[in-house]
């Protein structure tokens, strides 16, 4: 017994030196949580946060006594989805926030360590570029995921307490998932932001272009897209069934461009659990379909292409940002 | 030289075309301060870029320590600390801060970590200032604090680029000694880069002259300034109260006097050159004749006259060249 306590004991004295990368980690996520764009993003999240929940609390008595909506039974799940359209809810307005969350943590990553001094001394220790990359990215994502997981346990909590209600194993997966898939989002615009920081020597260049790409994606993007459709597409009326639905098809695929749309069709299949397609469905494949919720796995796999997307774009910026960065070299 | 800790073989970079460092061949024994001296825009930078491995020589090779800077530059920056010229600190962390993230990142173990920071910032004479932001440190401050940075690692060599600019004068005399002293203390090889030859005379025990990328000359202060100027390395100029009566007499007994080469004689001024220091008798000289002497003026020949010369001479031999053809 005391063997094994004194081995412990030595286990937990012996604190190994960490790696250079994470000692940066630690000094990036302790800048985060010190700065004010970060706080401001926190208060801006933590508003809307409480907002719809309170919106989603005061009609949830409602939501869950109607019975033709298959999905009445999952109340975490309508907490995070019911609205009485006063309010967004909560996943909406993510797609949104969390463009801006992503940018302000990353948009002067390279470029302001460059103009303070301070990015050719660090390269001049003995640390590896790649790792500097790689702190700034897992060091922003480590906060958002603490963020947003939090939010949602307090969320759980606070449903627990309120309802009395016992939560399903497929709620708390889907939930998990949102939680990932929320991540995976502002890590997007994250590392986007971060390989404008290696492009860009000023940072307000490298912010007001990432916002201007953001904004292009919310606003413009859509309407663009409806305008060329409305412009090429012939007359609906003159169109067969199946053509209709191809050219239906079609858009979506242009609209599914933008990381918003992507987000927020994941997000809604996972947390509606009767949502069965995210694009027009035929009768026939309507046929025989009884109106009940899909179980985790098969909206996961609907959602599966949309994940794909987010995580390959994300991959894309940061593979930009890695190639512009690793040779580069670094004066003052 | 026996074992030197840096070796550079004909190391070579081209920016575009433009040649920023020539075929730069050079050897620095350890313990030594060496002091990389030419204009700005000379490659004196790049150079040591390249000795880092935070740039790659088009040609040519940079051992230190004797490993290979370009192939394995994590192992050389583990021995060499690297001082940038305007190095940025983060401002909203305190001094001691940094210099923990530093120490750090070196892999200081975190039990020695506060105890040797705290020693480092006492030894470069900012103990009392380590809990200020570094945000709210003066120039000189962060310069002293650039140093600590590089002795908390405890490196063989340091490198520092122009570790004087924009200092005040006094601050520069303190910076300077601080460091001759560490080197000596420690056995630390030291380069130095800056354009400022008074500075580099006060500490270093050799200087590189560098022009346009290429390493023009290389050694001890003495040796350079004898082999620039040759014979008449010395220049007096003095001044009179009157212009002088009879300049041709004058001049006649300037030119007897042992080791004088050269009189100008222009009105009230007189200016010699000489290939040795015989001032007093220059002076004795004009005042056995009844002339006022108002100003003695010993010249030192700055960076500017080194730089014109080596110009001059350079196109001489160029000149001479195209006659033999």
């Amino acid at each position: 017994m005391a063997g094994s306590l004194a081995y412990f004991n030595n286990f937990l004295s012996k604190q190994p030196a960490l790696s250079s990368f994470g000692v940066m980690v630690r000094k990036e996520v302790g800048d985060h949580i010190r700065s004010w764009r970060f706080i401001v993003m926190l208060l801006l999240i933590l508003f809307t946060f409480a907002g719809t929940m309170y919106v989603s609390l005061s009609n949830l008595g409602q939501v869950a006594r109607n019975f033709n909506d298959p999905d009445h039974d999952f109340i975490y799940l309508k907490l995070l989805t019911t609205s009485d359209n006063s309010l967004p809810t909560f996943h909406i307005f993510i797609s949104f926030l969390g463009p801006l969350l992503g940018i302000a943590l990353g948009f002067d990553a390279i470029n302001a360590e460059k103009n303070n001094g301070t990015l050719v001394r660090l390269l001049a220790q003995p640390v590896y570029r790649d790792s500097l990359l790689l702190a700034k990215c897992y060091a922003a994502l480590l906060i958002v995921g603490t963020l947003f997981l939090s939010l949602v346990l307090l969320m759980i909590g606070a449903g627990l307490i309120l309802t009395g209600v016992p939560m399903e194993a497929t709620e708390l997966y889907r939930i998990l998932t949102f939680v990932v898939l929320s991540v995976l989002y502002v890590g997007f615009w994250l590392s986007l932001s971060i390989c404008l920081s290696v492009a860009f020597r000023h940072a307000a260049t490298s912010a007001i272009t990432a916002i201007g790409i953001w904004l292009f994606f919310t606003v413009f993007y859509q309407i663009i897209v409806n305008m060329i459709v409305r412009a090429i597409l012939p007359d609906p009326a003159s169109l067969q069934a199946e053509q209709v639905i191809a050219y239906n098809n079609l858009l979506l695929s242009f609209l599914r461009v933008a990381p918003s749309q992507l987000y927020t069709d994941a997000a809604t299949t996972l947390l509606m659990p009767s949502v069965r397609s995210l694009g027009p469905l035929t009768m026939e494949q309507m046929a025989g379909a009884i109106p009940t919720p899909l179980p985790f796995k098969e909206s996961l796999m609907i959602v599966w292409p949309q994940v794909t997307g987010l995580v390959a774009a994300s991959t894309v910026c940061f593979a930009g940002a890695y190639y512009m960065f690793m040779r580069r070299e670094i004066r003052t | 030289m026996e074992n030197p800790i840096i070796e550079l073989h004909g190391l070579t970079k081209y920016y575009g075309t433009v040649k920023a460092v020539d075929n730069l061949s050079l050897k620095i024994g350890k313990g030594e301060i060496f002091g990389l001296l030419g204009p700005n825009g000379a490659g004196k930078t790049t150079t040591i870029l390249m000795m880092l491995g935070l740039a790659e020589p088009s040609e040519g090779q940079a051992m230190v320590c004797g490993i290979n800077a370009t192939r394995h530059p994590i192992d050389v920056r583990r021995k060499v600390g690297y001082l940038p010229d305007s190095a940025g600190f983060y401002d909203n962390m305190s001094a001691l801060d940094n210099l923990m993230y530093i120490g750090r990142l070196n892999g200081i173990p975190e039990k020695e970590i506060v105890s040797r920071a705290r020693s480092t910032m006492e030894m470069v004479g900012l103990g009392g200032e380590m809990h200020k932001k570094a945000g709210a440190y003066s120039r000189g401050m962060k310069q002293r604090l650039g140093l600590a940075d590089l002795l908390i690692r405890k490196p063989a060599v340091m490198i520092l680029d122009e570790p004087t600019l924009g200092i005040d004068p006094s601050g520069i005399r303190d910076f300077l000694h601080l460091i001759r002293q560490l080197s000596r203390q420690e056995e630390l090889t030291v380069i130095l880069s800056s354009h400022h030859l008074h500075q580099m005379q006060q500490i270093c025990d050799r200087v590189g002259i560098f022009v346009e990328g290429r390493l023009l000359a290389e050694g001890n202060m003495e040796t350079l300034s004898r082999s620039l100027f040759g014979k008449d390395s010395f220049a007096v100029e003095i001044t009179v109260r009157e212009p002088l009566p009879a300049a041709e007499q004058l001049e006649q007994q300037l030119l007897q006097l042992n080791g004088v080469t050269g009189v100008g004689i222009d009105a009230a001024t007189v200016a010699l050159s000489c290939h040795t220091d015989i001032t007093p008798d220059i002076v004795r000289l004009f005042v056995q004749n009844g002339l006022n002497v108002t100003g003695v003026h010993k010249k030192e020949y700055g960076l500017d006259e080194i730089y014109h010369r080596f110009f001059e001479n350079n196109v001489k031999k160029e000149s001479f060249q195209w006659q033999v053809h």
